[in-house]
């Protein structure tokens, strides 16, 4: 079928997106591989040049950047949880019968799409804000004193929004996978007089492996660059205790101007992602086998 | 008696479920409800039934010329969306129907690229605007949000062309159908509904889009996620002015998330979950 004109023709096909997504991957990471070894700051530029592995010295010496990574880890780990184990739960009762099914899985999904400025600027004022929000309304209700959310826990208030804007698209992965699950089997199970908890043990976790396996390895790329939510609520603050790795280096970048600094920390988020890159491509490429 | 205890079953699963949602879409809701209160109301505690003005919708646009973000955003996700498509279809199908040994490297290679965290290039990106004199202008941040779409734009195409079986392009051929007519009345026509629904994913990641519309615009390429990111500043409490923007805002993106539910699984799982 594939003769060499249509050959030729494919190559010529794939080209632009080949050479262009390599010029884009290659330059600007080249780049900050570059600055990463230079002294290079724009606003004192007496002492620029090459110091080796300075920068990772300094950045790793700076008491933000243990901190940041801790952050950076505690916030994906507690948003996989938490959607996750939240997800399972709601797509076992999205999955049974149930008037209005459509209505609630808009419901549900809806903050998936809630562009990530408005979701952090909403919960910030609207539901955590310690004078006039629905969670200090509540408070007070019950004669309690309202929580300063941002002030006393800031990482957790950034994890509970990054968590709220996540259970949906583990919710609906999951869901959309328990679907695909044999009825024959279930009711086979049922037949046998499996328990909901064997049943849930035996049959239902283990399909559901695969969709949880890829809810968590793309999620964890998305939540290693968690950034407009820390922006626009805590901006990293107070001190670094809501500092990420992301905010830390555009902190040092576009902040304080320490470009060499910035790109050595730029280069250690890069390896951080590729750790997991590395499981995600497995799994996906497995896929592609069948 | 078996029905009964259905119904019975039905019943509590429907109103657990129906709280639940309720619950997640608690602020999006209140969000709405606050966008049609006046400031003063919007502070003056808990109420869910707002006076019914619209003054913050008016004020949001008199105030701040909303319009402008909002079609910057419209331009910026659409045409990142159609460029996109435009180097990804013969791509996508080049791969789908003339594979070689090479094709499964080089999606692996593409989906990778799709990883590199932003932050990471953010100062050469900077640099490469700045040089191009790209900074704060459309142009720049179409191409911006095109290449970063790119890998699930190819990707999506790819498992949705794949799809379409290759015996039927060799009927087309043995009929004696050129290779352009063959892709315009054979493919064509299979491939819409995988390029449409490829469309629609693209256009909500590219409205979402948060890092680089933030970083490299400032007032004239500024489209929603940055003017919005501009209320965090501490100056006084306009709540009811922040809701009418952000309900403007998510609104399109909803309605077309809500037509989209499939698809999103699909796109946003490379293919893994369908």
């Amino acid at each position: 079928m594939a003769t060499r004109q249509t050959q030729t023709l494919a190559r010529f096909m794939l080209a632009p997106s080949v050479i262009m997504l390599l010029v884009w991957m290659v330059i600007p990471l080249g780049i900050t591989l570059w600055f990463s070894f230079q002294q290079y700051n724009p606003l004192n530029p007496i002492r620029d040049g090459f110091i080796g592995f300075d920068n990772y010295a300094l950045f790793y010496a700076n008491p933000a950047f243990l901190q940041s990574i801790l952050n950076t880890l505690i916030l994906v780990g507690s948003v996989l949880a938490i959607t996750v184990i939240g997800g399972i739960m709601l797509a076992l009762l999205l999955d049974q019968p149930m008037w209005g099914q459509g209505m609630v899985r808009i419901l549900v999904i809806s903050p998936f799409f809630v562009m990530p400025p408005v979701a952090a600027l909403v919960w910030k004022n609207m539901i955590m804000h310690p004078g006039y929000g629905v969670f200090a309304d509540i408070s007070r209700f019950f004669g309690l004193q309202p929580v300063d959310w941002f002030a006393q826990y800031p990482l957790f208030s950034i994890i509970l929004i990054v968590a709220w804007q996540w259970l949906p698209f583990a919710t609906l992965i999951l869901l959309t996978s328990l679907q695909s699950l044999d009825g024959e089997q279930k009711e086979a199970a049922e037949m046998d007089g499996a328990g909901f908890v064997s049943r849930f043990i035996y049959l239902i976790l283990p399909h559901l492996a695969r969709g949880i396996t890829v809810v968590i390895l793309i999620q964890t790329i998305f939540l290693l660059a968690v950034y407009a939510e820390i922006l626009v609520t805590t901006n990293g603050g107070p001190g670094y205790a809501s500092t990420n790795l992301p905010f830390l280096v555009y902190q040092k970048a576009s902040l304080e101007f320490k470009i060499g600094q910035a790109s050595a920390g730029g280069i250690i988020a890069v390896i951080l992602a590729n750790i997991v890159a590395i499981f995600l491509m497995r799994a996906v490429g497995k896929n592609l086998d069948k | 008696m078996a029905r009964a205890v259905s119904n019975q079953h039905k019943t509590i699963v429907t109103v657990a479920a129906w709280i639940v949602a309720f619950l997640i879409f608690f602020p999006i809701l209140y969000t709405i409800i606050t966008s049609f209160k006046s400031e003063t109301e919007a502070i003056a505690g808990f109420n869910m039934i707002p006076s019914g003005t619209t003054e913050s919708y008016e004020e949001v646009q008199s105030q701040y010329n909303y319009f402008k973000p909002f079609m910057n955003s419209v331009i910026l996700s659409l045409g990142s969306t159609l460029l996109a498509l435009l180097i990804a279809v013969p791509a996508a199908w080049s791969m789908a129907f003339s594979p070689t040994r090479r094709t499964k490297d080089i999606l692996m290679w593409m989906l990778s690229t799709k990883m590199m965290p932003a932050v990471a290039v953010l100062f050469p990106m900077y640099l490469i605007f700045r040089d191009l004199g790209l900074l704060d202008s459309r142009l720049g941040l179409t191409v911006m949000l095109t290449m970063i779409n790119l890998p699930i734009v190819v990707w999506m195409l790819y498992t949705y062309f794949r799809e379409i079986p290759g015996e039927i392009l060799e009927a087309a051929r043995m009929d004696g159908a050129s290779l352009w007519n063959e892709i315009i009345h054979v493919l064509t026509p299979m491939a819409v509904p995988g390029i449409a629904s490829t469309m629609l994913l693209n256009i909500i990641l590219a409205w979402n889009e948060a890092f680089w519309t933030i970083r490299l615009t400032a007032i004239e390429a500024a489209p929603l996620t940055a003017f919005i990111s501009s209320f965090s500043s501490p100056q006084g409490l306009f709540w009811a002015k922040l809701s009418a923007a952000s309900t403007l805002a998510i609104a399109p993106i909803l309605i077309m998330g809500w037509f989209s539910q499939k698809q999103l699984v699909r796109g946003l799982t490379f293919g893994a979950v369908k």
